[in-house]
């Protein structure tokens, strides 16, 4: 069964066209990121698949049923807000229960939901507080929570982890993951931070300016990118891209490579100086300026001796390179 | 904190000009009220000076309690005021939250159009007002105070409440559709709780002006069973005798349930003032 389908999804603001036909299937049990840069039209897509905002054409398909007509709260989804949206005057208890009240299920039913949800997601010393009293990482857990107790066909999460620091954006990730896993739930998540979509999804959808540049698993995206702009995107540091360098390309062509396949070798094909060091500790990314005048990352594995200023010689090995056309998209080898 | 702040003559400085300020503003009603509480002959030597042994006098509160109907005045006067601010904060705030959170064809226009009545008086309309007031019967009634204040108060409420629900979080809204509140739910149970200051600001805004208005209880209501406390003080000014000693206590008497109201609002008025300067 398919958790959720869109066919031909259009949404335009006015004049302003945000997304642009978008054919979508998201199979059950399925974990699918929506990732691209801000102003995609990533977020609009996830309020059009809510029912938050309505759809200008094409159909949206929750579990087998049309819901283009269908309010929010009866398409049988659950949604995690990036700002949390807890009810400020309810406990932590009434927000996650609230919702299962408005669908008139028993008590006995909320209860138990409730404390399961509770239980999985560590709140039992919090559930009389209210939000105000709680940190963003215990906030954002209770918003969890509410979605969980509905448990609904599909969950939506719209940047949760935005407004949290890296450390805790690292846990709640897992966290998330490790829910995934537990409920094996059909979820979507939008975020525009790769790394989050890399090592959360078994789908990624790139979008970008209201089209679907590519769907795929995380690693087929990786290694086998569509166009210079996926390439582009996923990846850190990013790929570089050579234009008018050393090597040769057909004409108009553009040559990407990832920073990990450039190795330093003193008598690689591409010259150059070293114009930063960033000393990670694991990893050494070098900044190189090469003679034809463009920047380069290499990323060293290890430790790195490397000087500013220093010239270096640096190649790769071909079937690692990636070669885009005028309109960057990808040149079959 | 800024340096100016932890600077002591800038603290001395700025204390100063507000106490000063306070003292100017304080000033009428305290003569007011020291007045109030003294005889006639002793309001006119001595205006400025506290009342003692010899100048106290009740006899302002007496006339004012024996003649007239000082209670009912009041009365009207705090079903006026009470009521036209629930209407006003009622409508205002749900026209406000319909210009602030739906998109539909002519909001801005609807907004300006909402927003024009603080530019042009009401007191212009007055002759139409009273030709519609006695074609519908509404003259010398409660009724059509609280309409006509209403009407006056809607704009500004509107124009300030909007600005407010404006920056409510939208996720808060979309939380509660997903649970399945309906669009009344979420305006009055998650929206009107987290603009409560501006809610009080509107509240002060309009009070005061209400509750001290003469013009319209004049002409709207000037029978004796519908009078408001204002309306109901003149009867001690006349044209050649006033009774000061009346006025003045009236006045002292007026003062009390508009403080009281005051209080009730301050601590939201307040925040509802600096939040715009301080988040």
């Amino acid at each position: 069964m398919t958790a959720l389908k869109l066919e031909k999804v259009c949404k335009s603001f006015g004049d302003v066209e945000v997304l642009k036909n978008i054919d979508l299937v998201v199979e059950d049990g399925e974990f699918v990121v929506f990732v691209g840069p801000s102003g995609c039209g990533k977020s609009t897509l996830l309020r059009v698949i809510a029912g938050l905002e309505d759809a200008t054409s094409g159909t949206v398909d929750i579990g087998g049923e049309v819901v283009n007509d269908t309010p929010p709260a009866k398409r049988g989804i659950a949604m995690v807000f990036q700002s949390y949206a807890l009810y400020p005057h309810l406990s932590v208890r009434d927000n996650m229960s609230l919702g299962l009240k408005q669908e008139k299920q028993p008590k006995a039913v909320i209860e138990e939901r409730v404390d399961k949800a509770v239980k999985m997601l560590d709140l039992g010393d919090y559930v009389d507080r209210r939000p105000s009293d709680l940190s963003g990482g215990q906030r954002q857990r209770v918003a969890i929570g509410r979605a969980i107790v509905r448990e609904p066909k599909l969950f939506l999460f719209d940047e949760p982890l935005s407004n949290l620091d890296a450390a805790l954006r690292m846990n709640t990730r897992i966290e998330i993951a490790d829910l995934h896993r537990k409920l094996s739930a059909s979820m979507i998540y939008v975020t525009h931070d790769q790394t989050e979509a890399m090592t959360l999804a078994d789908k990624i959808v790139v979008l970008r300016d209201g089209n679907v540049e590519q769907v795929g698993s995380p690693m087929e995206l990786y290694n086998n990118p569509a166009n210079q702009f996926v390439a582009g995107f996923l990846g850190s540091p990013s790929m570089n891209f050579l234009s008018k360098s050393e090597i040769p390309i057909p004409d108009g062509a553009t040559l990407g490579i990832r920073p990990e396949h450039l190795s330093l070798t003193d008598d690689g094909r591409i010259k150059g100086q070293v114009t930063h060091v960033e000393r990670l500790g694991g990893d050494t990314n070098l900044l190189v300026m090469s003679e034809a005048g463009e920047t380069l990352t290499v990323r060293q594995f290890g430790q790195h001796d490397a000087n500013v200023g220093e010239p270096v010689g640096l190649d790769f090995q071909d079937q690692n390179a990636f070669l885009f056309d005028q309109n960057q998209q990808r040149i079959a080898e | 904190m800024s340096a100016a702040r932890q600077n002591r003559l800038n603290t001395f400085a700025a204390h100063g000009a507000l106490i000063l300020y306070t003292l100017i503003a304080l000033f009428p009603v305290f003569v007011i009220v020291i007045n109030s509480f003294k005889t006639r002959k002793a309001i006119f030597r001595e205006p400025l000076v506290l009342p003692n042994a010899d100048s106290f006098s009740m006899i302002g509160y007496e006339t004012v309690l024996k003649q007239g109907d000082f209670f009912l005045y009041l009365q009207n006067s705090i079903i006026v005021t009470v009521v036209s601010l629930f209407f006003i904060l009622l409508f205002g705030a749900m026209a406000a939250f319909a210009l602030a959170e739906y998109r539909f064809k002519g909001n801005t226009l609807m907004g300006l159009y909402l927003a024009l009545g603080i530019m042009i008086p009401i007191r212009i309309g007055t002759v139409a007002i009273l030709e519609l007031m006695v074609q519908t019967g509404l003259v010398n009634t409660l009724w059509a105070l609280i309409l006509v204040y209403t009407a006056q108060g809607l704009p500004l409420a509107v124009f300030i409440l909007s600005e407010f629900m404006k920056q409510v979080s939208d996720d808060l809204k979309n939380a509660g559709r997903i649970d399945g509140l309906s669009e009344y739910r979420i305006f009055f149970r998650l929206v009107l709780p987290l603009v409560r200051p501006a809610m009080a600001t509107v509240a002060v805004f309009n009070m005061i002006p209400i509750w001290n208005d003469l013009w319209f209880p004049l002409i709207l209501a000037p029978a004796e069973e519908v009078k408001t406390l204002t309306l109901g003080s003149q009867v001690f000014i006349g044209q050649f005798v006033t009774d000061w000693n009346a006025v003045l206590s009236a006045l002292s008497l007026a003062i009390l349930p508009v403080m009281g109201l005051y209080v009730i609002f301050s601590r939201q008025l307040i925040r509802g003032i600096t939040s715009g300067a301080v988040k």
